[in-house]
């Protein structure tokens, strides 16, 4: 059984359709790329399954249940943690508060102290920083802390959203090798890139999303070598 | 000399009174970004329990046990506390999606159906009360001449226990750090599994608790209730908003630090210059921290959003 089952998802703001029915699963264990241009609704999706923006149509059931109309921090408490579009570093907080806010809900004080050092250990240069205002890290460390800040949730799935926006290259790298770490460690990841090539090489499968509709999905490997998509998306010509 | 004393004195004590009322103010623009304008009248009403509390218990005067103050207050607070939950629950919950000159409009109706309902007959009435006389204006002390009423000290010792309290509760409790992530980004607190309506709850019980305590500590200072809708209430609490607003809305150390601020410029004007002016120093102080630090002064400077 898949750990999350998007169904006939519709999400509409005002007049705009943002989601048009859109409908995906994703396996434990695996990791699943939702790609697309701006605008295409990769971020609406990932909002509607954290429950902050309802969706007009569809459902969304995580491990069995259905949590289409809970309230996030309710969704938060069943295992699900989403690192959000541009980060949403508490800027105001230290570095090291941030990690403790993102373990807000679990109680039990041993485990968390394991999973926050675990986390540290894969950002060493969070370490350094514990005590300063996490608004004085640059544009990777604060990408670096909205992932260590979302693992110690101890999340069974995480949804990444564009955890490579405005990074230069040499981060961008270190962001997706983290995110292959945490993946063979077992955490369910649903990621959404607007960088395809990447996405691609670490996820298993693929949904290419337009205008608020799944075109094609398939075998990331697939979709990697597919000749519309690398045309559309990983800018070969 | 004794002049000096006595005016540092007085400021000590109005600032205290401002502090807690500006704290109420700012923690709810802290994490709803709107002027609650309601929150004068709480500390109306806060005054008002006080008064009807000690009637109902039979503690009238000087010769009430000393548990009288300390219980009342907790009474107090607690009303209030009651109170701004309610406000919150019925009047700005509802509207957290709306545009926010809706709010705030709504914010003055709910300050309109307070001062009204006060007048009612079965609730304050029209008349003035005498706030019963629960603590001794005899001197505990004499300092440069200067005569310490035991009031004035309670006065300044309970707003500065209240004050740390806060202080502790918002830098170094869960709830607190609830409440700055709030502040800063309500979406994200939510993914962090903050509840953020509960938190918005506290907020609210806990800035109108400190406004009773203020309106409990005005009472005591002051001696007389005037009706719910006289202006004494309003420019009192405009004053602390100025408090808040000076020391940077939405910072709580600042509201603190303004609060004196204008409270010691207030008395100190009205001492050494003219008595009939002090309400101008005030929203001189204002205007010139609006034109000359606009975020406060320990506010920081945001862009707004175009």
């Amino acid at each position: 059984m898949a750990l999350l089952e998007v169904s006939g998802l519709e999400v509409r703001y005002g007049g705009i359709h943002a989601l048009r029915g859109v409908s995906f699963t994703v396996d434990e264990g695996h990791v699943v790329a939702l790609i697309g241009g701006n605008g295409a609704g990769k971020t609406t999706t990932l909002r509607a399954i954290s429950g902050l923006v309802r969706p007009s149509k569809g459902t969304v059931r995580f491990a069995g249940t259905d949590i289409t109309t809970l309230a996030p921090h309710k969704i938060v408490a069943r295992g699900l943690s989403h690192a959000p579009e541009g980060r949403g570093i508490f800027a105001n907080l230290t570095v090291g508060e941030n990690l403790e806010i993102g373990s807000y809900l679990r109680r039990d004080r041993a485990a968390v102290a394991k999973d926050r050092d675990h986390a540290l250990s894969l950002f060493p240069r969070l370490k350094e920083r514990l005590a300063q205002n996490a608004g004085t890290l640059s544009g990777g460390e604060q990408q670096m802390l909205a992932i260590a800040r979302a693992l110690v949730a101890r999340p069974r799935l995480l949804l990444l959203d564009e955890p490579s926006l405005g990074l230069a290259p040499q981060m961008v790298q270190l962001i997706f090798k983290i995110v292959k770490t945490i993946a063979a460690e077992g955490t369910t990841i649903l990621l959404v890139e607007q960088n395809a090539h990447m996405a691609l090489a670490v996820a298993h499968t693929g949904h290419v999303l337009e205008v608020g509709t799944l075109v094609t999905s398939g075998p990331a490997r697939e979709l990697a070598a597919d000749d519309a998509i690398r045309k559309a998306y990983l800018g070969v010509h | 000399m004794t002049k000096f004393v006595q005016v540092c004195l007085n400021g000590l004590t109005l600032g205290s009174l401002y502090a807690l009322i500006a704290l109420g103010y700012t923690l709810v623009y802290g994490v709803l970004r709107f002027i609650n304008f309601a929150h004068s009248d709480v500390v109306t009403i806060g005054a008002w329990m006080a008064f009807v509390f000690a009637g109902i218990l039979g503690w009238a005067g000087t010769d009430s046990p000393l548990i009288a103050m300390p219980v009342i207050l907790m009474l107090s607070m607690a009303v209030c506390a009651a109170l701004g939950f309610t406000i919150e629950r019925l009047a700005y919950r509802p509207l957290r999606r709306a545009p926010r000159l809706n709010v705030l409009i709504t914010a003055i109706g709910v300050s309109l159906l307070l001062q009204n309902a006060g007048q009612l007959k079965w609730i304050f009435g029209t008349q003035p009360q005498a706030m019963p006389k629960l603590l001794s204006e005899q001197a505990l002390f004499t300092l440069a001449g200067v005569k310490v009423p035991v009031v004035d000290v309670v006065v300044v010792v309970l707003a500065f226990v209240l004050l740390v309290a806060l202080q502790w509760l918002v830098f170094r409790t869960r709830l607190g750090q609830a409440m700055r992530a709030v502040s800063f980004d309500e979406r994200t607190a939510a993914l962090m599994g903050v509840n953020v309506d509960m938190v918005v709850s506290y907020t609210f019980m806990i800035g109108s608790a400190l406004a009773a305590a203020g309106g409990m500590i005005y009472g005591l200072k002051y001696g007389s209730l005037l009706q719910s809708a006289d202006s004494v209430w309003v420019l009192l609490g405009l004053k602390a908003f100025v408090a808040a607003v000076v020391g940077g809305i939405g910072n709580v150390r600042g509201a603190v630090a303004g609060a004196f601020l204008i409270a010691f410029i207030e008395m100190f004007g009205a001492a050494y210059r003219s008595p009939q002016m002090r309400d101008v120093y005030v929203f001189g102080i204002l205007i010139a921290v609006l034109i000359l630090k606009p975020g406060g002064l320990l506010g920081k400077a945001t862009v707004e959003k175009v």
